[in-house]
């Protein structure tokens, strides 16, 4: 079964952006090749095995490479119109204009407190159940308002899935913590299938396929991560929301996840809150740098190819943080 | 001439000065003090040992007399001299049992309420009130439900469970003035519902907010996620909850003595009036002609003393083993 | 294969959701309906109770004594009040030192494993049937020595120390453990520590288990039938004679059957839940209200 196997999107999906998708990669690879190596020196990683190498061992193909440059116009998955959030009477983010792009993997990086995770939680109405909770402004997802009131929140959650700073498994089998949110969806036919595909996915398989009813709680932490991500996709959404997944993770399993993402982003659209710029850089297509402006309220500040943001960032701001994460 | 301080003490010339502190009071205060507190312990284990001690040999009349057979011999007839647990034993399960069933459905659902559904300013609210239903006193719940309660259960609850349900023989005609298990079911479950109510809802809150947002997150509705991820991680507790409301159904007395009819005998139906050993120790023990009567009345006691330690220590395992496995 | 929606679409319930969330709606109205009839059965109660008693509420009832025999309408339930004040007293300086005690033993000195095996005897005297209680004490005393109130206040102890004794151990042991490290390293002796610094700190939780667990006591039966039901009417206080409390005086006017006997015994009734209902909920406020302000 084939990654790029469109039983994801029905009728009337956009093919340039399914195309675009593996160009991706390679432009986010050569534009991250510098900080890379650095990042992997510092790191003491050993080298990722490049997505190259994974096609030439047999493993699922993606379409061929697209040059960046003569990029098409990408599909727009969420729009956000000057979003703010408030819990209460204190504002936590304001005027967050942005839009971020089907295929891609956008990375929400900013100092610890600077609103990217409540901005992140807000795109699947994961905030909702907070207290005192309220948003502003325009928040659209493939142009439907998501906060309207005839939006359903569940279904929301079901298009758009997220994956935790801390690995969550359920207390339940290998099996049938994939299983579970699809048999609830009525996905009932094939779910050994399912969760093999779900589980390849999640670059997990190999490791697990002997164990599946063991329980989840047995497996490292790396491997509860991948887990996570294997449940989620399993139901097939279309957005991925990564809330610094790889925070509580050890290098070697950081760089699976990191490498999990590239493969993703073909599917998937992906959004990622990390506090690491070098993982940033290693693998997001585009980057939103937030941070807390002169009244302590968090905000975007610039929001750019990941390349252009690291090279060129256009904000004094945004420098400031890079060179001083670097320095 | 020296104009120096005068030598300081070492720090292990202070460390020693702190411990001489600890004088000669001190230290035998302290040991006072843990030998009351010791006592204290040792007392409630004394006295736990001197109930059963009390119990058994109360029960020794009757038990040189009957030995086991008591448990399964049904008469109990005092004039005659003849007494038999059966009866009172099989009283004492249909009205746990019965308001076991009612008081989980209803205990648990309103833990789930007052822990997943409610908005924080309501559960306040709502939850000590729930609780207070465990203070109201059984003398007084069994007046009101003498009054209040057996006329409505007999004119309209039995017969509407006896058309829908007696072909299960166990919703009889309704009979007499609505004396019956049924009656006590349904007053136990009045002082059982508080006590599950308010364990399951400590239970509930303790399932860590990660495993709930992850289920959410991945499109599933409320009732979803409850059933798939809360009940299951606590299941254990639950458990726990249940038995020690079963421990506290059989063991009542008073209440039960007032609604349950106060006639030994054993009958399919939950409408016929009947007996259970809590209710008949109150009933007939202030009264009990013979010393048999009253040791019988001591075996009865000391059977229901077995199922309540029994069931004490049954929750109190299950639940431990619910937080090893954690 | 289930068809996956395409996520263009608007943002309404796709596939079998609305069905899964009619079940989920149905499911939480059913729990908001059991919360409800749970408040409603408690209201009903009351207001029933209130409704049959609360015309005999007078000085003279809670003071006057019954009178003999005769179906009388006047008459009162003040000896009743006056012994159960009585027996729950020396319940209470019974069951409170040993309750604190226990629970300083399990707190401070116990070691695990004798500490658990007490534990466990502090929660089986929690789950004793109070009827078993009261036979305890009646073979133990009152078939030996003749009813009397020191056999009721026996009995209720028994009923009071696992109340007080596990309220106890939680206060104690929220106390922080800086506190104790501060004392500690003052070089304070241990009692002292004990006595000046745990007790007073936990005290909140303490009086309010005890408060509690009076109103439980003054409450129960069963403990009480066997060992203090006296057939002499008027006030009782010798300690070594049995005393008239309130919820055997509801039993024995209940018995009596006629009119003005069970109107009193409503009354009676009516006296005592509002009395424990009010105390039950004033503890609790006290007590929320004291730890926010001491931010425990």
């Amino acid at each position: 079964m084939s990654l790029s196997d469109s039983s994801l999107v029905g009728a009337g999906s956009v093919a340039a952006g399914t195309e675009a998708a593996p160009g991706s990669e390679g432009a986010a690879g050569a534009a991250a090749a510098g900080g890379q190596a650095a990042a992997e020196q510092t790191a003491g990683v050993r080298p990722r095995v490049r997505l190259s190498e994974r096609i030439a061992a047999g493993q699922p193909a993606t379409a061929p490479s697209v040059n960046r440059t003569a990029a098409v116009e990408r599909q727009v998955v969420f729009q956000s119109r000057n979003v703010s959030v408030d819990y209460g009477e204190k504002r936590a983010i304001d005027s967050v204009t942005m839009d971020i792009n089907r295929n891609y993997a956008t990375a929400l990086i900013g100092p610890s407190g600077c609103g990217k995770t409540t901005f992140l939680r807000c795109l699947n109405r994961m905030n909702d159940s907070i207290p005192g909770f309220s948003l502003g402004g325009e928040l659209l997802y493939h142009g439907h308002d998501l906060y309207d009131a005839r939006a359903n929140r569940v279904e929301v959650r079901r298009r758009i899935g997220m994956v935790f700073q801390k690995p969550n498994p359920f207390p339940k089998s290998i099996y049938d913590n994939i299983a579970w949110a699809a048999r609830n969806l009525g996905m009932r036919d094939g779910m050994d299938e399912r969760v093999e595909r779900a589980l390849r996915g999640a670059a997990l398989w190999d490791e697990v396929k002997d164990r599946l009813k063991s329980s989840a709680m047995g497996l490292s932490g790396g491997q509860q991560q991948r887990l996570c991500i294997a449940r989620s996709i399993a139901i097939e959404p279309d957005v991925l929301l990564l809330d610094e997944p790889a925070s509580a993770l050890d290098p070697i399993a950081t760089a699976l996840i990191e490498d999990l993402i590239h493969e993703l982003k073909a599917r998937y659209t992906i959004v990622i809150v990390t506090h690491n710029m070098q993982q940033a850089m290693r693998v997001a297509d585009k980057t939103a740098f937030f941070s807390l402006d002169e009244s302590r309220i968090g905000t975007l500040i610039e929001y750019d190819d990941t390349d252009k943001l690291f090279s060129r960032p256009a904000d004094s701001r945004t420098r400031d943080y890079i060179t001083g994460q670097f320095g | 001439m020296s104009t120096l301080a005068p030598p300081q003490p070492s720090p292990a010339q202070n460390k020693r000065a702190v411990l001489t502190r600890l004088n000669n009071t001190d230290r035998r205060a302290n040991r006072a003090l843990k030998l009351l507190a010791l006592a204290g312990g040792a007392l409630v284990f004394l006295v736990l040992i001197a109930v059963v001690y009390q119990v058994i040999s109360g029960a020794s009349l009757a038990f040189d007399k009957y030995g086991f057979g008591f448990i399964v011999h049904k008469t109990w007839i005092a004039p005659a001299n003849e007494y038999g647990g059966l009866t009172f034993i099989y009283g004492t399960l249909v009205t746990g049992v019965g308001s076991l069933i009612l008081s989980t459905i209803l205990g648990v659902s309103i833990g789930l309420f007052l822990s997943l559904m409610a908005p924080r300013r309501v559960a306040i609210v709502i939850g000590p009130l729930v609780e207070m239903l465990a203070a109201i006193p059984s003398v007084v719940l069994g007046l009101i439900g003498i009054y209040l309660l057996l006329p409505f259960i007999h004119s309209d609850i039995e017969p509407a469970l006896h058309s829908v349900l007696g072909f299960t023989q166990i919703f009889g005609p309704a009979q007499g003035a609505g004396n019956s298990p049924f009656a006590a079911i349904l007053v136990l479950t009045i002082m059982v519902v508080p006590i599950i109510a308010a364990l399951t809802r400590d239970l509930f809150l303790t399932v860590p907010r990660e495993l709930r947002d992850g289920a959410e997150a991945l499109g599933c509705t409320r009732w979803e996620m409850i059933r798939g991820v809360v009940i299951p991680t606590t299941q254990s507790g639950i458990t726990a909850a249940c038995v020690l409301g079963f421990g506290r159904a059989i063991g009542e007395a008073i209440a039960v003595a007032l609604v349950i009819g106060g006639v030994p005998a054993m009958h399919l139906s939950v409408f016929m009036s009947s007996y259970t050993i809590g209710s008949v120790m109150a009933n007939v023990a202030p009264s009990a002609i013979s010393s048999l009567e009253t040791s019988s009345l001591f075996y009865l006691g000391a059977i229901l003393l077995v199922m309540g330690i029994t069931t004490n220590l049954a929750a109190q395992r299950i639940s431990s083993r619910a937080g090893r496995i954690r | 294969m289930s068809a996956i929606p395409d996520p263009t679409y608007a943002l309404t319930a796709s596939g079998n959701l609305r069905r899964r969330q009619a079940i989920s709606r149905g499911f939480v109205a059913a729990t908001i309906a059991a919360a409800t009839l749970a408040v409603a059965v408690l209201i009903m109660l009351v207001y029933y109770a209130a409704k049959q008693g609360v015309s005999q509420l007078s000085v003279h009832f809670l003071t006057a004594t019954l009178p003999p025999g005769s179906p009388g309408a006047s008459g009162g339930i003040g000896p009743a009040l006056a012994g159960t004040a009585e027996m729950v007293l020396m319940a209470t300086i019974i069951a409170l030192p040993v309750g604190v005690l226990t629970a300083l033993y399990l707190a401070e000195f116990a070691s695990p494993r004798v500490g658990k095996v007490v534990q466990t005897g502090l929660e089986q005297m929690a789950g004793l049937p109070t009827i078993i209680i009261g036979m305890f004490i009646y073979g133990l005393v009152t078939l030996h020595f003749g009813q009397s109130a020191i056999a009721g206040a026996l009995a209720l102890s028994i009923v009071e120390v696992p109340l007080i004794g596990r309220a106890s151990l939680e206060a104690i042991r929220r106390v922080p453990g800086s506190l104790r490290e501060a004392a500690d390293a003052l070089g304070v002796a241990r009692w002292r520590t004990v006595v000046g610094v745990i007790l007073p700190t936990a005290s909140n939780g303490i009086v309010t288990a005890t408060i509690l667990a009076v109103a439980r006591a003054a409450g129960e039966t069963a403990p009480v039938l066997l060992n203090s039901n006296p057939s002499t009417l008027g006030y009782q206080f010798n300690p070594l004679q049995a005393v008239p409390n309130v919820p055997v005086e509801i039993l024995t006017l209940l018995n009596l059957g006629y009119p003005s006997a069970v109107a009193k015994a409503w009354g009676a009734a009516f006296v005592l839940i509002v009395a424990i209902l009010a105390i039950n909920i004033g503890a609790r406020v006290w007590l929320r209200r004291s730890e926010r302000k001491r931010g425990l």
